[in-house]
């Protein structure tokens, strides 16, 4: 009897977070469904190349043999064409292969750089720490769309080139939400106990102080994966995304630069909806975490 | 060789924290000033004082988690206040220290046997394959049962963590532990059960312990030798029997007179003092302890008593022990008229 409660008890501490956040999910209603949207875009992610059923850049032509020049949607093209007679669901579809990798990835760059620096800094403090928050301030005041711009004309658009200036910007802010939690965490006396038991200053930042900030760190590695999604649409929005890779700001980037959005409905719905649903989904289901993360927002 | 009897050897131990100001007007903050004490080896040292006293901080300072702003550690012939990083980190097994806030001082991701191990592994005190037995074994010795190894510190009580943290010290085979108040966060009858297995530790292996604490009663029960702490300065050192059996510093004499005794018959002649603890920062001239004492005369406010043999390893600093008083009156009048 004892026997089985403790070993309940000893799973429960390993597994606390996630178990608490599965709790949470079945509370929140609008994380549940954040969280099967976020299954569902992988599922498309993984199998675009065989969900799309044309070509991103493949001409459509009907009986006529004509160019299908901005059809609304249709069984064969359900959500409609654009004014070359290209399909949008194939476009809409492969371009969620870009939207997440470039989250993802820009994301995790992001939160190990910022994760790392905003550990050295918390666990030195002093001159280590103030020369850090100024580099951080200065990253903080440059502006994200006018550096991009600058960056796209320096180097090649591409996506890449994306992923690298959403990961140069955005460190500051993990650096700086990690080391004000690093802060507290290396004042408490079981830092001192390592200090004691002799384990190096790398020790005991990734032993005894990285553990206790993961949660926070996880947080905001979801937080991060949003705004790197908007990021890369909003530059793909602007045209200076990489040409050559389907992405949905660069439909509504053609969609806007031909004039069409106004006529064609369909243009931006598809690749808007998809931007707007993935956004709102990955928001909930860090909104959840958060909860789980940070106690005071628990709700009993 | 008296020297090589004595373990650890503090003298004049200075930890200043400097606040506001700049340069000359800078504010020093006198934690520790001029603390000096040996300790024998496989003897216990209590080092008592109320909250405020600088008797953590002596605690941290020899350890050099403070820097040291002045004086000499020695500790087996090597000066820990001049010591390299990297040599200090060679010597942490032998010196060890135990926290007083069991909960806080473990930490909460790591599970017991690695709590305890960390070290071990880190200093390689035992060749690897014995490891697991050796934590094993260091655990048993501290009244733990050798399946918790898998365990994390929440899962248990404030008792069984204070003897986690006592295991950690303990397997590094260390030569000397600070106890920094080690049972203040438990109750009572906790505290009785962690005393007696420090004692018994000591017995086994032959530890010597710097024992910090407020508890003028557990002090009693686990010291040798024992060091009273006023205001950063120690002001009574001694024997433990000489000093529970003839206190002499007034200061001392109130802090023993304020130990509760367990019959309800007992009238207790309390000296209660009064004022507050000064600033460390603005300490008062002369003697510390002069503004609470009831014995304070004009030479206290002027001169700072320094430690003298009272009797035979009992020395006090306080001016009612003054040999020269008489000839302290006299130069003082001499002054007067001249």
């Amino acid at each position: 009897m004892m026997k089985t409660e403790t070993t309940l008890h000893r799973k429960a501490n390993t597994q606390s977070i996630f178990r608490l956040f599965l709790k949470n999910l079945r509370r929140d209603k609008l994380a549940l469904i954040g969280a099967i949207f976020i299954v569902f875009f992988l599922l498309v992610m993984i199998f675009a190349p065989q969900l799309a059923p044309h070509a991103p850049r493949d001409r459509h032509y009907n009986e006529a043999g004509k160019i299908r020049r901005l059809e609304p949607p249709s069984a064969a093209h359900p959500f409609g064409t654009t004014d070359v007679g290209r399909d949008i669901y194939s476009q809409v579809i492969l371009g969620t292969r870009t939207a997440i990798t470039v989250g993802l990835l820009a994301a995790f760059l992001v939160t190990l750089v910022g994760s790392i620096i905003g550990i050295v800094a918390g666990y030195y403090g002093g001159w280590v720490d103030t020369v850090i928050m100024r580099i951080v301030d200065f990253f903080y005041a440059i502006p994200f769309i006018p550096f991009v711009i600058v960056l796209a004309a320096v180097l090649r658009p591409s996506i890449w080139n994306i992923i690298l200036a959403v990961s140069l910007l955005s460190w500051r802010t993990v650096a700086r939400l990690v080391r004000s939690q690093v802060l507290s965490v290396a004042k408490r006396p079981y830092i001192k106990a390592g200090r004691v038991a002799g384990a190096s200053n790398a020790r005991l930042m990734f032993k005894y102080i990285l553990p206790n900030v993961i949660p926070l760190i996880m947080l905001e590695m979801a937080f991060m994966v949003n705004w790197a999604i908007t990021a890369e649409a909003s530059i793909a929005f602007l045209g200076f995304g990489d040409p050559n890779v389907p992405s949905w700001g660069q439909i509504l980037h053609t969609a806007f630069a031909t004039g069409n959005s106004r006529v064609a409905w369909w243009w931006i719905t598809a690749p808007g909806l998809a931007i707007i649903l993935l956004l709102l989904s990955i928001f909930y289901v860090a909104r959840a975490l958060e909860e789980v993360v940070d106690p005071r927002l628990r709700r009993r | 060789m008296e020297t090589n009897d004595n373990i650890l050897i503090v003298e004049n131990l200075k930890k200043y924290y400097y606040g506001g100001g700049i340069g000359k007007n800078r504010v020093a903050v006198k934690a520790v000033d001029d603390v000096s004490f040996k300790i024998k080896r496989g003897t216990t040292m209590g080092l008592v004082g109320e909250s405020g006293c600088g008797k953590t901080t002596v605690g941290r300072t020899i350890l050099r988690l403070h820097d040291v702003t002045g004086g000499k550690v020695t500790f087996k012939g090597k000066d820990l206040a001049k010591l390299s990083k990297k040599a200090l980190r060679k010597l942490r097994p032998e010196l060890q220290m135990i926290f007083q806030d069991p909960y806080s001082s473990l930490s909460p991701r790591m599970p017991v046997g690695e709590i305890i191990g960390e070290a071990v592994r880190e200093h390689k005190i035992v060749p690897p394959d014995q490891y697991r037995q050796h934590i094993m074994k260091v655990m048993r010795s501290c009244g733990l049962q050798p399946q918790y190894f898998s365990r994390y510190p929440h899962e248990f009580s404030g008792g069984q963590r204070q003897r986690i943290c006592i295991a950690r010290s303990v397997a590094l085979n260390p030569d000397f532990i600070i106890c920094d108040e080690p049972v203040s966060a438990l109750d009572v009858s906790i505290q009785a059960q962690i005393l007696n297995l420090m004692q018994d530790l000591q017995d086994e292996f032959g530890y010597t312990y710097l024992f910090i604490s407020h508890d003028l009663s557990v002090v009693e029960h686990i010291s040798d030798t024992i060091a009273v702490m006023y205001l950063g300065s120690i002001v009574e050192i001694g024997d433990k029997v000489s000093v529970f059996k003839n206190p002499s510093h007034p200061y001392t004499k109130a802090l023993l007179s304020a130990v509760p005794v367990a019959d309800p018959d007992h009238r207790m002649n309390r000296i209660v003092l009064e004022g507050d603890i000064p600033s460390p920062a603005n300490p008062p001239s002369g003697c510390k302890f002069r503004t609470r004492c009831p014995y304070a005369f004009d030479r206290c406010s002027v001169e700072v008593p320094k430690l003298q043999n009272i009797e035979d390893c009992h020395e006090v600093a306080c001016h009612l022990f003054d040999d020269d008083a008489a000839q302290y009156e006299a130069n003082k009048k001499g002054g007067i008229s001249a």
